[in-house]
């Protein structure tokens, strides 16, 4: 039963296809760019999860661990730096994606793929 | 207790995530992504990542809203419902889902610490970052010192998507004869109330902007010794701004902090990061090798992480500030 114990990276899964599944069953942009969001936030989970060690504490050295005679244990900081500056960036593209997005309305009248794309072919 | 916590969380995400996907209305969707965003925040704290649940907590439920917010005024509230049943999009998703799921059997078990990640660079990360870079938060000496390349490079992205923007949505408006008015009547139409009328909005919110302004500088000059850093504090900062521009009006934001001074901010920010990596190599070291900065690599590295996490938090505050300008500047001359 050691399988048992990937129910983080499950769950994360599970957010990652909800994300996907908005992506490509929806043809609102804006909605798109919310699934984005949802399929990069479940990312993050994915690699907080993976740097957590069970009964250890925040990568931060406080003064009692360093004076207790047991040593502490930490997750690893690594994916808490990876992802940290992956959220601000996440957030910087999705701007430009909704840019782009009020660009496209202000053409076309409509942020409907499908009608986008009647409007692509009727010219 | 910790794994119930956990499981909770996750249950919770996965149902707000499921309502994302049946909900219409672009309004509640984006509330609910606000939702969805603490949340996963609160995950981030029971998986140690203190530093991730702050950024994540300022962003998702803070700019990101906003930024959608400004957007869905700017086109269409209302989804549509796509003529046909999405049912081949149902069958890929389960058959990735499946395959990935398979793929997880070979990992190791949630919360181990024998796993190859915590095998390879983490120990060093852990034990030396105290003696050798110096800030009790093993996360900044991990961004700043050992990956600083990496954050320099991520700063640069910011900043690009900042310029992609403003050069987006600066355009000259000019009304296509292809664009037909959506027959329900887009939000656009209405012109936005005010939320000067409303008093107690009003007097609260002075109340607590110089509290926000106040807690961003000690998030970025506390990061060394606590959760916070460049990224947190900067998005924090701009919050405070783009709250008093929505109490009191873009007008009056834009008397107290003027785009052009932004976009020098934003670019001042990225010139002040690399030009620390450049007086590094002036001084007979590597770029960025903060060792070369003072006559003791420990005083080296603290300023230079000091100097560096500056420059971060001001090129984040000023980009964050001009995308928001640049949507609501757009959204009032659109209509």
């Amino acid at each position: 039963m050691t399988w048992v114990g990937h129910y983080n990276y499950w769950g994360a899964i599970f957010l990652m296809m909800s994300g996907f599944y908005v992506v490509i069953s929806r043809g609102n942009l804006i909605k798109k760019l919310i699934g984005l969001n949802i399929f990069s936030t479940s990312v993050f989970l994915l690699y907080i999860s993976m740097g957590k060690i069970k009964g250890a504490t925040a990568p931060i050295l406080t003064e009692a661990a360093r004076l207790s005679p047991t040593p502490q244990l930490y997750s690893n900081p690594l994916p808490h730096v990876l992802i940290l500056t992956a959220i601000v960036v996440g957030v910087a593209t999705t701007a430009v994606g909704l840019a782009l997005t009020v660009r496209i309305n202000e053409r076309y009248g409509t942020i409907e793929e499908d009608e986008i794309r009647a409007k692509d072919d009727s010219l | 207790m910790e794994t119930t916590i956990d499981i909770v969380l996750l249950t919770f995400l996965c149902i707000t995530a499921m309502a994302i996907i049946h909900i219409r209305k672009l309004f509640c969707a984006i509330m609910l992504l606000g939702i969805f965003s603490l949340l996963s925040a609160c995950l981030f704290v029971t998986m140690d990542a203190v530093d991730v649940a702050f950024t994540e907590a300022a962003v998702g439920t803070g700019i990101s809203t906003i930024l959608l917010l400004g957007a869905m005024g700017q086109t269409n509230a209302h989804e549509k419902r796509p003529p046909y049943q999405p049912i081949l999009a149902l069958l890929v998703v389960l058959v990735t889902g499946s395959i990935l799921i398979y793929g997880t059997m070979d990992l190791p078990a949630f919360g181990t610490p024998d796993a190859a990640i915590h095998l390879h660079v983490a120990p060093r990360y852990i034990q030396q970052s105290p003696i050798e870079v110096g800030p009790p938060n093993m996360v900044t000496s991990v961004l700043a010192s050992y990956r600083g390349y990496d954050t320099l490079g991520e700063t640069a992205v910011i900043f690009t998507a900042g310029i992609a923007l403003v050069a987006l949505l600066s355009a000259p408006y000019k009304k296509n004869e292809l664009a037909v008015k959506n027959e329900q009547g887009s939000l656009s139409t209405i012109q936005p109330a005010t939320l000067h009328d409303h008093l107690i909005l009003r007097i609260i919110g002075k109340m607590f902007i110089p509290f926000i302004l106040l807690f961003a500088l000690y998030v970025q000059f506390h990061g060394d010794y606590g959760p916070g850093g460049g990224f947190q504090a900067g998005v924090i900062f701009a919050s405070g701004i783009i709250l008093y521009s929505l109490i009191f009006g873009l007008d009056t934001a834009m008397r107290v902090i003027s785009p052009t001074a932004l976009r020098l901010l934003g670019a001042a920010g990225l010139i002040l990061y690399i030009g620390v990596g450049i007086l590094c190599i002036l001084n007979g070291g590597n770029f960025l090798d903060y060792n070369t900065l003072a006559s003791r690599p420990v005083d080296g590295q603290h300023l230079g992480i000091f100097l560096i996490e500056l420059g971060v938090g001001t090129t984040v505050f000023a980009i964050m500030v001009t995308m928001f300008y640049a949507f609501s500047f757009r959204g009032r001359h659109s209509t």
